[in-house]
C-alpha cells in the first residue's frame, strides 16, 4: 500500500511536469505581454490553437518532421502575434485598459471563429510524429512524447531566458516593461519592442500547441480556451510579469492537476487550477516570485 | 550660437493647456536654467523637447534640425539626452545594466568603454556599486546613476529635470558640482530646478516659468539679483 502510493506519486509527478511545461510555455507569453503592456491578452490561448493548426498542416499535409514543423509553426504564430498587436492593440495603446481588454476578447472570438470557418469545428487527428515508445524506468512509465515535450520546453525556456537577459532586444524588453518613458529616453523604440514581445510570446504558445497536438493527438478550434485560462492562472501563480515565475507557475499547476487526477478524480482537475487561483489571490496576490520593489524618490 | 531653440510651443494634456506659447533658446556650451514653482510647466517643456510629448503648435530646432514631434527614441540618437525628474532608473536592473542601456543606440564599443570609465571617474560611487540592483541605491546615488546613464549616450545637450529633488543639502552641492563638471567637459546643459538659488548660481542664462508662460529672462546673475525673483523664489 505504502509503496503503491509512492509509486503513483512519482508517476503523477512525471505526468504533471510534462503537462506543466506546456502550461509554462503558454504562461510565458501571457506574462511577457502583461509585463510590457499591462494587458491580459485573452487571445493568447487562440494563438496556441493557431500554432497547433499550423503544426498540423506541416506534419499531416506537408509531411514535415517534428522539428521543422515546430519551427514553421513558431514563425507563423510569431507573425500572427505581430499582426494582431499592430492591427488590434496598437491603435488602442492610449485607450482605457478595459477597452483593450474587450478588444482582446474580441480578437479571441475572431480567431476561434475564423478557424471554425476554414478548418471546420470538427476535431482533427494530429499525426503521430513519433513512434510512441514507452520506457520503463524502474517501476515507472515514461513515454517518448513526454520526453520530447519536456526537452523542447526546456530548450525553449533556456533560449528565452538567454534572449531576455543577454541580448540587446531582451534588455530593451525589460527596460520597456519596467518604465516605458525612461526606455524611450534611452533611445529604445517602444513599438518595435512591443512587436518583438508579441512575436516571442506567440512563438512559445505555438510550440505549446504543437506539443499538445503530439501529446493528445487531437486538436480543435476551441482547444485554446481552457489551456489559455489555465496558463493565465499559472502566470498569476508565479507572479504576472515575471518570466521565471511563469515557468514555475506552469510546472506547479501541471503537477497539482496530475496529482488531483491521480489521487482524487480527473473531474476535479480543472477545479484544482481555479482553487489555486483563488488561494493565490487571497494570500499572495503578487504571486510566488512577485516582490514589491520600492522606488526611492 | 544657439544649440536649441524653442519657438512659441503650445502643449496640451487633453483639454489642459499646459504650455502657453513659450519660446526659449539654449546657447552652445553653456548652462541654461528654467526655474519656476510646482506645476509651472517646467517638466512639460523638457518632455516636449525630448520628444516624450508633442506640441500642438510651435517649432523646436536642435543643431539646425527641426525635431518638432519627432519620437523620443530618435531624438536621443541625435545627441540630446534627458535625465528625468525622479531619476527613473531601471530599479530592477544592476547599475551596470542601467549604464549599458544608456548606450543602447551606440555600437562603438571602444568609445563606450571610454565613456564608462569617464562616468566611473565622475561618480566613483557607481563603480563601487556597479553590480548592485539600482533600486537599492540611495536617492543621491540614483540621481548619479540617472546622470551617468544619460552621459553614456554621449549627448551634446543634456536636459536635467530637478536633479536636486529630495536630496540632502550636501548632496545637492555635490550634484551641482558634477553638473558644472559635465558642462566644463563640453556638454551643453538645460537645467530645470525648483531650487532656484542653486540653479541661478551656476546658470549662464535663465528663464522664469509661471503657469505655462515665460515671465522673466536674463543671465543667472541678473535673475539672482532681481527683486521679483527674490520675492517669489528665493524667500525674500
Amino acid at each position: 500500500m505504502e509503496s503503491g502510493f509512492l509509486h503513483q506519486l512519482v508517476q503523477q509527478l512525471i505526468n504533471g511536469i510534462s503537462l506543466g511545461s506546456i502550461y509554462a510555455l503558454i504562461a510565458l507569453g501571457y506574462t511577457m505581454i502583461y509585463g510590457i503592456l499591462k494587458l491580459i491578452n485573452f487571445a493568447h490561448g487562440d494563438i496556441y490553437m493557431l500554432g497547433a493548426y499550423i503544426g498540423f498542416v506541416c506534419t499531416s499535409i506537408l509531411k514535415l518532421s517534428f522539428l521543422p514543423a515546430l519551427i514553421v509553426s513558431m514563425i507563423g504564430a510569431a507573425l500572427a502575434g505581430m499582426v494582431i498587436e499592430r492591427v488590434a492593440y496598437r491603435p488602442m495603446r492610449n485607450a482605457p485598459r478595459i477597452a483593450i481588454l474587450i478588444t482582446a476578447i474580441g480578437v479571441s472570438f475572431f480567431l476561434e471563429n475564423v478557424m471554425i470557418l476554414f478548418a471546420s469545428p470538427q476535431p482533427r487527428t494530429f499525426p503521430a510524429v513519433f513512434t510512441a515508445t514507452v520506457y520503463h524506468v524502474g517501476a515507472w512509465v515514461v513515454n517518448s512524447q513526454q520526453i520530447v515535450i519536456l526537452v523542447s520546453a526546456l530548450v525553449l525556456m533556456v533560449a528565452l531566458t538567454y534572449i531576455v537577459n543577454q541580448t540587446r532586444a531582451g534588455k530593451a524588453m525589460r527596460a520597456v516593461s519596467f518604465d516605458a518613458d525612461a526606455a524611450r529616453l534611452m533611445g529604445i523604440d517602444i513599438d518595435s519592442t512591443i512587436s518583438m514581445t508579441f512575436a516571442l510570446g506567440s512563438a512559445l504558445a505555438a510550440a505549446g500547441g504543437v506539443l499538445v497536438g503530439i501529446y493528445y493527438n487531437s486538436i480543435d478550434p476551441l482547444m485554446g480556451m481552457v489551456p489559455g485560462i489555465k496558463a493565465f492562472v499559472a502566470a498569476v501563480l508565479g507572479g504576472i510579469g515575471i518570466i521565471p515565475g511563469a515557468m514555475l507557475g506552469g510546472i506547479i499547476l501541471g503537477v497539482v492537476e496530475a496529482l488531483v487526477s491521480g489521487f482524487i478524480s480527473s473531474t476535479f482537475r480543472d477545479a484544482a487550477a481555479f482553487a489555486i487561483l483563488i488561494i493565490i489571490l487571497l494570500f499572495k496576490p503578487q504571486g510566488l516570485m512577485g516582490k514589491n520593489i520600492r522606488e526611492k524618490v | 550660437m544657439d544649440m536649441l531653440t524653442v519657438e512659441d510651443i503650445n502643449v496640451y494634456y487633453g483639454a489642459i493647456h499646459a504650455i502657453k506659447g513659450i519660446s526659449l533658446s539654449v546657447a552652445k556650451g553653456g548652462i541654461t536654467t528654467l526655474i519656476g514653482s510646482n506645476g509651472a510647466g517646467k517638466s512639460t517643456t523638457l518632455h516636449t523637447i525630448s520628444g516624450l510629448l508633442k506640441p500642438k503648435t510651435g517649432k523646436i530646432t536642435f543643431e539646425g534640425q527641426d525635431i518638432t514631434g519627432k519620437p523620443a527614441h530618435k531624438i536621443v540618437g541625435m545627441g540630446l539626452s534627458q535625465v528625468p525628474e525622479g531619476r527613473h532608473v531601471f530599479a530592477n536592473m544592476t547599475v551596470m545594466e542601467n549604464l549599458d542601456l544608456g548606450a543602447y543606440l551606440r555600437t562603438d564599443k571602444e568609445e563606450i568603454n571610454k565613456d564608462l570609465t569617464d562616468v566611473f571617474t565622475k561618480f566613483p560611487r557607481l563603480l563601487e556599486r556597479k553590480d548592485q540592483i539600482a533600486g537599492t541605491l540611495s536617492g543621491g546615488e540614483q540621481q548619479m546613476l540617472a546622470m551617468g546613464r544619460a552621459l553614456m549616450s554621449r549627448p551634446r545637450l543634456m536636459l536635467l529635470d530637478e536633479p536636486s529633488m529630495g536630496l540632502a543639502p550636501l548632496l545637492v552641492q555635490e550634484i551641482f558640482n558634477i553638473i558644472k563638471e559635465i558642462n566644463d567637459s563640453g556638454t551643453t546643459v538645460l537645467l530645470v530646478e525648483q531650487n532656484a538659488r542653486m540653479a541661478l548660481s551656476i546658470a549662464d542664462k535663465a528663464y522664469v516659468l509661471e503657469t505655462g508662460n515665460i515671465t522673466l529672462e536674463g543671465t543667472g546673475k541678473e535673475l539672482l539679483n532681481s527683486e521679483a525673483v527674490q520675492k517669489a523664489y528665493l524667500g525674500g
